[in-house]
């Protein structure tokens, strides 16, 4: 019954769509208020009955109601709670529902807050919104119902996939989503602004609240995933290149050109034009993504979906959002006024090159993630494209980025100094040559690439340092004074500096652990040791262990460093009762400079085992630095001039004249 | 600055970085791309020592040993009509079993030994690598309808040589 409460209330969503995405669109047209106020009961409606929907698919789950499809599929009676809720999401019809619930919750929230929007652009905001809404919906309820009932209902499921089973794993979809359907509600005001004509300070000023969450949440998403891959597929690897992983990684990239162009807008009322491409094409890389890994036409963990219907319809709203957007983008952009000028060395400029090197190192991922479909269609054969592809492209074009993330800040809007930014980096740059120096020297000069990576890392931390330290004055003035200007700088300024650090810790986690990580495997029996790196593991017994739905084999290694305990790893083998699949769970100790990391593997029966163990040089600073960027995401986005709602055209500020 | 120069200078950097980013990945696809062959396609003509490539096929029942060094791993790789003897040392992945499904990446050494540095198995008992099934489909061991309905995840093994290389 309940279940069918939830099928009824995704299609009234639909009704009340439908109803969003016409009535305050030819309201605005015309002028008639009244269709254009129907847009926030319309937003509100239809998040409230798509959360109803996602409520009864949940309690399906949650009561194990194996008459249900998905569930029958997805989850067991033994299934640990959390993972019954996360089986939620953890197929393909459930997360498609997540992803519209998403939807419609970015429509409800810009209804209820954006109170002081003009009421125009809010009404074609919330119409085009809905009309993304109108496409998911009709797509979940025609090829993927996640409420179709079997018949008669199996007396037992089939258990979620084990390796889903992590709690990382079960807050990992929903924080991706909520990322990339984010950008949904910038491209929907990119798409009002363009039906308008108009951009300018104010619209930046409101769109930059529901990018930065977006881009807050997407961050957060892809730590979470590539840590999940880090810890529970047990090759010490974090990161693979994987069609998959690039589907959330280009509207990474293309959200965070988005973010830093939006500036300009807001700032100097230039890049007009530019900025609203890329709120359209953002949205049509998290569409991209969602084709890539619901169609099946990748193989992947993540890829549920195999039925070419779905992969067919799902291009056909991508080729729709695109097609209709870019169109109309060609046919009202020259129409837009043209901002203001600025010297191609200057903020602006600076900013203009960030975008130009995010949409190229974007457009090399796409070509690696694409190029073996489209060979493969073409019957050029099967082909991969590995890491080795995207060492030799995406870094040569991130790495100078990265150096010039350091010198951005530091230059004037309109006009910059380069000259005089560069002599205020010189501490930087003794730094970095000091951090390149001693890179090289730890491994005798063999990753020369790696010892550049960890020097830009260097050199962007200090320059951020040092932006900051200029800001307050330290050291020029008093303590006192610089504590005070410390207080009353911006958030967004800390956000900057946050986000900038983050990635600089980042920079350098990823090069060190993707350049220096060490491996050893060996057959041990109990009692026998392996030296990785300093430190020494000794494996002390391997011995059963039961959980809720699996047994396991738990391995107890001591770890010694200088001869002396340094603590105790518990790597698992698990053998899930329901789906006969083993699974590894690695044992993972962090310090300061890294992990260390103990895998078990299978038996030989004569009482000895495989053992894995790897030295992770700096792992822990990638997680770090991806939550300092997140951070700063959210100390900008409480900053009281960008709070939503809180700007109106009247009171943003005006841009300068240009010369 | 006028407005003209500034768009000249935006397109001479978008051109200069677009010029640059072709340059990258034309040589990228020319040397850093792995190409897939099945065992009857190495039979015909090996490929020249070196060269990473990727393998797929069937593990051929009873043809797994545990080489002396107790961490060296030999197998054949089959589809029913060749087979390539494969040599890992590393880890299998937990779902490597004889008889189903398995990809390797690995090269030719100079006395011919197909040395993996990557073995990828799935991980789901129906799944099959797409690339496998058509390996066996072009040996024409392939019956339709098996192992299709799927939940694919190969997920890679990386020996100590490619991870470490790779950056």
């Amino acid at each position: 019954m309940i279940t069918e409460i939830g099928h009824y209330a995704l299609v009234l969503a639909l009704v009340l769509a439908v109803a969003q995405a016409t009535l305050p669109l030819i309201g605005a047209q015309l002028g008639v208020r009244a269709w254009m106020a129907l847009a926030k009961p319309a937003a509100v409606g239809q998040f409230v009955f798509l959360l109803l929907s996602f409520a009864a698919l949940v309690h399906a789950f949650v009561v194990s109601d194996f008459s249900v499809a998905v569930v029958y599929q997805h989850s067991h009676s033994q299934t640990p709670l959390i993972y019954k809720i996360s089986a939620a999401w953890g197929q393909h019809e459930g997360s498609l529902l997540l992803w519209v619930v998403i939807l419609a919750f970015f429509g409800a929230l810009v209804a209820l807050f954006g109170d002081n929007l003009p009421p125009r652009l809010k009404a074609r905001a919330l119409a085009v919104q809905a009309m993304i809404g109108i496409c998911f919906i009709l797509f979940t309820l025609l090829t993927s119902n996640p409420f179709a009932r079997l018949f008669p209902a199996p007396i037992e499921g089939q258990e979620l996939n084990p390796l889903l089973q992590d709690p990382g794993l079960a807050f990992h979809p929903p924080m991706l989503y909520v990322g990339y359907v984010g950008f949904s509600m910038a491209f929907s005001f990119a798409v009002a602004a363009l039906i308008e004509g108009k951009v300018d300070a104010a619209w930046a000023r409101w769109v930059r609240p529901w990018t930065l969450l977006s881009w807050i949440c997407l961050t957060a998403g892809i730590a979470l995933g590539a840590r999940w891959a880090y810890y529970e597929l047990g090759w010490g690897g974090w990161w693979f290149w994987d069609p998959v992983e690039n589907a959330s990684f280009m509207p990474w990239l293309m959200g965070t050109a988005l973010l830093h162009s939006a500036i300009v807008v807001e700032k100097r009322d230039a890049l007009k034009a530019w900025t609203l491409l890329l709120a359209i094409l953002t949205f049509g890389f998290s569409l991209l993504g969602t084709f890539l890994v619901r169609s099946g036409v990748i193989t992947s963990v993540h890829a549920f979906a195999q039925d070419p219907a779905r992969g067919l319809f799902i291009l056909g709203i991508l080729a729709l959002a695109l097609g209709g957007s870019l169109t109309l983008f060609a046919w009202r952009a020259p129409t837009l006024k043209a901002g203001g000028l600025f010297a191609p060395v200057s903020r602006e400029g600076a900013l203009m090159l960030n975008n130009l090197l995010l949409a190229t190192a974007t457009a090399t991922v796409l070509l690696g993630t694409l190029y073996p479909l489209i060979l493969d269609i073409l019957g050029g054969g099967s082909v991969s494209v590995g890491t080795p592809y995207y060492t030799a492209t995406f870094i040569p074009i991130v790495m100078p980025l990265i150096a010039l993330t350091a010198l951005g800040p530091l230059l004037g809007w309109k006009r910059g100094d380069l000259k005089g930014a560069l002599q205020r980096l010189w501490a930087a740059g003794l730094i970095a040559v000091a951090a390149l120096g001693v890179a090289l020297w730890v491994d005798f000069g063999k990753q020369t690439l790696a010892a550049a990576g960890i020097g830009i890392g260097a050199w962007l931390f200090t320059a951020t340092f040092i932006e900051w330290a200029e800001r307050v004055k330290l050291f020029r003035i008093g303590p006192i004074d610089s504590l005070r200007r410390a207080v009353h700088l911006p958030r967004a300024a800390y956000g900057m500096s946050l986000a900038h650090a983050g990635l600089a810790i980042a920079i350098i986690g990823v090069t060190a652990a993707s350049a220096w990580k060490a491996e050893e495997v060996r057959q041990l029996k109990p009692s026998d040791s392996i030296t990785v790196g300093s430190f020494t593991y000794v494996l002390e017994s391997v011995g059963p262990e039961r959980g809720q739905n699996y047994i396991a084999e738990r391995a107890h290694f001591r770890v010694l460093k200088d001869g002396q305990p340094y603590t105790d790893l518990y790597p698992e083998r698990r053998q899930y009762m329901v789906q006969p699949m083993p699974t590894t769970e690695a044992a993972i100790q962090s310090h300061i400079f890294g992990d260390l990391y103990a895998v078990i593997g299978e038996g030989d029966g004569k009482g000895s085992w495989t053992v894995r163990i790897y030295e992770e040089p700096l792992v822990p600073w990638i997680w770090t630095g991806a939550a300092l960027m997140a951070l700063g995401g959210i100390v900008s986005l409480s900053d009281r001039r960008y709070r939503v709602g809180a700007p109106s055209r009247a009171t943003a500020a005006q841009p300068a004249v240009a010369e | 600055m006028k407005r003209k120069t500034l768009r000249l200078y935006l397109v001479l950097i978008s051109l200069a970085l677009l010029g640059t980013a072709t340059m990258l990945v034309l040589n990228a696809f020319d040397r850093e791309i792995v190409f897939f062959f099945s065992p009857s396609e190495i039979a015909a003509e090996r490929p020249v020592p070196g060269r990473v490539i990727r393998l797929g096929g069937l593990v051929e029942t009873g043809s797994v040993k545990k080489l002396d060094d107790g961490a060296t791993v030999s197998f054949k790789v089959t589809d029913l009509k060749a087979a390539t003897e494969i040599a890992y040392r590393g880890v299998l992945p937990d779902l490597f079993r004889e008889g189903q499904g398995v990809v390797v990446e690995g090269a030719f050494n100079d006395s011919g030994n197909f040395v993996a540095s990557q073995v990828l198995a799935k991980h789901d008992e129906n799944y099959l690598p797409p690339e496998v099934a058509k390996a066996l489909k072009a040996s024409g061991r392939w019956q339709e309808g098996a192992g299709t309905e799927a939940t694919p995840a190969a997920m890679p093994a990386n020996s100590s040589a490619t991870s470490g290389a790779s950056q």
